[in-house]
């Protein structure tokens, strides 16, 4: 084993439940120390690989190896990770505290370690006090932790967390989002977490892989997946973005540009080696790359403008998201900051405005 | 308002009545110095000091009660480990099959059961040569078949409702299956484990048309006996057992139910005290 063997890695993992794929051919590396997001939609089988790496699910094909060695055929309780689950799956007819030593205790460990553990475990996420409770007497926001604390007691090489924030209220989401961080931070223990929260994921994440239908569609930082998707499905999926559908026209070093049905300027776009003259292409342009204005704004090189109406306009305090529609029939999202009290704001419904972005913010995608 | 309210209180009474006036008949008998139940002799013990002269009564009572707690006993282990098996396991070959065959004995007449039964037992001892004769094991035996489909229901019913992944995670844990069988499941299966106990007691208890079929020469358990002597004519001394029957069910039922309010008025006052200490 050398120091970067993967903590976690499958290789060409797959699971069939009946017709549905819930996993197809999977293969990821998980580094050490690091929190790797899985963000799918509901049925992507982002649970099912999940429950796989833990042992609760038998691959029809593939391996799984953990800090390099096969565990493809280890029961669940010969594994060195520990899963948490989204019910939580706290033992109703146990103590907070014998909740947390349960895991030690099979360990066999002595009667002191474990209780010198299970103190300092429930410590670490601010539990004193509350030893002697049972789970039903427990907030969410407790539950919640008192199931982290099971899991990283026995400190796992991998830490397995199946949406681990979906039960609290938003509030208490935000704030344990950095609690969370900061626990992985001063354990160094990887986490592998599943999600369909977009916002979660982007907050938590080392790396993020997008999943749907049982494939991984894209590997990358957050920053990575949201400002180059590399496909339509992560475009639509990270974030809202629009879409032009057209055909390329021109590709080169400089850029491709790209006719689309409906408006009247081609749309130009960053260079694409994938895209030749005469392929159906997508522009994904994020809603905050976007600017309004009332003036037509000075044309630049590379600067893209058209002109629309404002349809819709939803205020959202820090922030105001404007549909506009284009004569051709096509809506853009446009979020613009408040800078201005809304109160004097300027731009209203019907309003004819200007849309303008720079060439580079684009994205150019596979049609 | 006032005369609705009569009347509701009037039905109410009937109903009790209904329900009540056999049982408040026969513990009044039990207590009655006459013979005859139409006529009231005055207030006595007599038929309870005959009833414990009666070596026979005693005899088919304990019998019962020991039959009764062996089959409570073997139809939880067995109906236990079929209802695990319904809850929990998935699709398994056979799993419809066994799960018509558990239920079976819930609708099947009793004199089916009890003929099919006696046919066994009797075919059995013409090819093995057991069981030897017929008596308290064939009964128990008998007993613990047909209890077994009721605890098999409730414990299924019971393990249903539980979240699977309790045992997905005490395996997770480290914990191997048998491990998590006896620290998460049977915990959690508990209530239905006993009311499953409770009611194959009573259902043992209770049965004569079963016990009828199955027994020997020598086994006769208190359902058999009080038939048979109900055959010549009522002695008061059966309404003295009735009665003291009735004495501990009411007194099972009523710690039972009063040991239930106070754990519900606990969970009450915790709930309370948890929503005054979230900020």
């Amino acid at each position: 084993m050398t120091a970067d063997t993967p903590v976690i890695s499958t290789r060409d993992l797959s699971k069939q439940f009946g017709d549905y794929v819930a996993v197809d051919h999977l293969s990821l590396d998980v580094r050490a120390g690091e929190i790797f997001v899985i963000l799918g939609g509901s049925g992507c089988g982002k649970t099912t690989l999940l429950r796989m790496l833990a042992g609760l699910e038998q691959p029809d094909t593939g391996r799984i190896f953990i800090d390099g060695r096969d565990v493809t055929d280890t029961p669940p309780y010969e594994r060195p990770v520990n899963m948490m689950f989204q019910s939580y799956a706290l033992f109703p007819h146990m103590s907070v505290s014998d909740n947390v030593a349960y895991g030690l205790r099979k360990e066999g460990l002595p009667r002191a370690t474990i209780r010198d553990r299970v103190r300092e475990m429930l410590g670490l996420v601010k539990l004193e006090g509350l030893e002697g409770r049972k789970p039903g007497q427990l907030s969410g926001g407790q539950r919640q932790r008192v199931a982290l604390a099971r899991a990283l007691v026995k400190r796992p090489r991998v830490l397995l967390l199946d949406e681990p924030l979906a039960a609290l209220d938003k509030k208490l989401r935000e704030h344990t989002q950095f609690e969370l961080s900061n626990l992985q931070d001063q354990l160094g223990v990887s986490f592998v977490v599943v999600t369909h929260d977009q916002e979660e994921a982007m907050t938590l994440a080392s790396r993020i892989a997008v999943m749907d239908q049982g494939r991984f569609v894209q590997v990358g930082s957050p920053q990575e997946v949201y400002e180059y998707p590399a496909t339509r499905f992560v475009a639509e999926f990270v974030g809202s973005t629009t879409l032009f559908a057209g055909i390329v026209r021109e590709s080169g070093p400089e850029g491709v540009v790209i006719v689309c049905e409906g408006i009247e300027s081609a749309l130009p776009g960053p260079p694409s080696a994938a895209l030749q003259a005469g392929a159906s292409a997508l522009i994904a342009v994020r809603p905050e790359k976007i600017q309004l204005s009332k003036e037509r704004p000075e044309a630049a090189a590379g600067r893209v403008i058209l002109q629309g109406i404002v349809q819709d306009l939803a205020y959202y305090g820090g922030r105001s998201v404007y549909r506009v529609r284009l004569p051709g029939g096509q809506m853009v999202s446009v979020s613009a900051q408040n800078r201005i009290r809304a109160a004097e704001r300027t731009l209203e419904w019907d309003e004819a405005v200007f849309l303008s972005w720079a060439r580079e913010s684009a994205v150019v995608l596979q049609g | 308002m006032k005369g609705r309210g009569l009347a509701v209180y009037t039905w109410l009474a009937l109903g009790y009545l209904f329900f009540y006036l056999p049982i408040i008949l026969l513990v009044a008998n039990s207590f009655n110095a006459s013979r005859i139940g139409s006529h009231w002799g005055g207030f006595s013990l007599h038929w309870y000091r005959q009833l414990f002269a009666d070596e026979q009564i005693l005899h088919s009572a304990w019998l019962s009660v020991q039959i009764a707690f062996f089959s409570a006993c073997g139809a939880t282990v067995l109906g236990g480990f079929a209802g695990l098996a319904l809850g929990r396991m998935g699709k398994f070959r056979g799993r419809t099959a066994l799960a018509g065959m558990v239920a079976a004995p819930l609708v099947m007449p009793e004199v089916i059961t009890g003929l099919s039964l006696l046919l066994l037992f009797v075919s059995m001892r013409a090819v093995f040569g057991w069981p030897h004769a017929r008596g308290a094991l064939t009964i128990t035996i008998a007993h613990i078949t047909f209890c077994l489909a009721y605890v098999a229901v409730v414990v299924q019913s019971r393990v249903a409702t539980m979240d699977a992944s309790l045992e997905e995670a005490a395996m997770d844990l480290g914990g191997r299956p048998f491990r998590v069988l006896l620290d998460i499941t049977i915990p959690g299966i508990a209530p239905a484990l006993l009311s499953g106990w409770l009611l194959s007691f009573t259902l043992s208890l209770d049965d004569l048309v079963i016990s009828s079929f199955v027994s020997g020469p020598g086994a006769n358990t208190l359902p058999m006996l009080i038939f048979s002597k109900v055959k010549l004519g009522i002695t008061p001394d059966i309404n003295a057992l009735a009665a003291l029957i009735i004495g501990v069910v009411t007194l099972g039922v009523s710690v039972a139910g009063g040991w239930m309010f106070a754990q519900q008025r606990q969970a009450l006052v915790l709930q309370r005290q948890q929503r005054t200490e979230r900020p």
